[in-house]
């Protein structure tokens, strides 16, 4: 968990670190804080995982991946985590998790996210998940994003 | 980390930018002056990093130089939604959606349901407000997908062009 000097430390940093070259002192002087409580707090954070890790954040669009295919599938909930580990697995894939079904309208249950530079390559990754799945999945689907509307992260209020 | 092989190209300004792409996206250092430390591993200066960081960010080739949070780690939570927006509503829908500023990222995808964003909040009760005000002020039904068990995550793509 964190506190407010940590919460403090999330908001002054959640749009970007200062472009300068003394960027946590610069942090440090906003707070009201030492530079080495703002990188040792840092530290600590990355180290609890509150913070994932500090660099760029890419718009893959404009790096070249401008196919992006949420996959979802429809799979037997005996077999779903064991297969959700090995789709994880996959070294295509950025993200997958098991979430709820929202039947009728939505009978998946597992989520793969893939990317390429087209969507044929897109659906020759999705075929290899297919391929993994096997006889435990039922229906399946990928829906491309077409649009990022929103990307900003995390935004606590100030 | 899962590292994606970077094909050859010129959308980026030269290979000094793709190497950025593919060596900075964390492990940025915690020190007093991290733009030069990160700056000499690429062989470039600290000048120059600054530079091509602020280029990239204005070009939007990045949307953010800086610290990726991990809501859940701090007591908060963070959810997958979606909604089907009318056609002829989707713009406005976009910005009803998109004031929230719970609303950390938002995608529109080929379905009927053709808006699917992640709400990130500091307390789990956040996610049933953010989704009670979406649906009041869009007068569409939300579909939340809260993650269940997470196999894998791990958003680092390299320059592919």
């Amino acid at each position: 968990m964190i506190d407010n000097i940590d919460r403090a430390l999330i908001v002054a940093t959640q749009g970007g670190l200062p472009l300068v070259p003394r960027p946590y002192h610069a942090i440090a002087e906003q707070l009201g804080l030492s530079a080495d409580e703002v990188m040792q707090r840092l530290r600590a954070m990355l180290e609890s995982g509150v913070i994932r890790r500090i660099g760029a954040v890419p718009n893959h669009y404009a790096i070249g991946w401008t196919a992006n295919g949420m996959t979802v599938w429809d799979v037997a909930d005996d077999q779903v985590d064991a297969l959700g580990e090995r789709i994880g697995a996959l070294d295509f894939v950025t993200h997958c998790y098991r979430r709820p079904r929202a039947l009728p309208a939505w009978p998946y249950n597992l989520f793969a996210m893939v990317h390429g530079a087209s969507r044929d390559e897109c659906a020759a990754k999705a075929g290899e998940i297919r391929a993994l799945l096997g006889d435990a999945c039922r229906a399946s689907d990928m829906l491309y994003s077409t649009r990022i509307l929103k990307k900003t992260g995390l935004r606590l209020g100030a | 980390m899962r590292e994606i092989a970077i094909p050859q190209g010129d959308f980026l300004q030269g290979a000094v930018d793709r190497k950025i792409l593919a060596k900075l996206q964390g492990d940025f250092p915690l020190c007093e002056r991290p733009y030069a430390e990160a700056a000499a591993q690429l062989g470039i200066g600290e000048d120059e990093l600054l530079q091509r960081l602020q280029r990239l960010l204005a070009d939007k080739v990045l949307t953010r130089f800086g610290p990726m949070f991990q809501v859940e780690a701090m007591g908060g939570a963070f959810v997958l939604a979606a909604l089907a927006a009318p056609e002829a509503r989707y713009d406005e829908v976009t910005a009803l959606v998109n004031e929230l500023p719970e609303v950390a990222h938002n995608y529109r995808r080929e379905h009927a349901l053709n808006m699917w964003f992640v709400l990130a909040t500091e307390t789990p009760d956040g996610i049933a407000e953010a989704i009670a005000r979406i649906e009041r002020d869009t007068g569409l039904a939300v579909h939340a997908f809260p993650k269940e068990r997470e196999f894998f995550v791990e958003m680092k793509l390299a320059a592919r062009l």
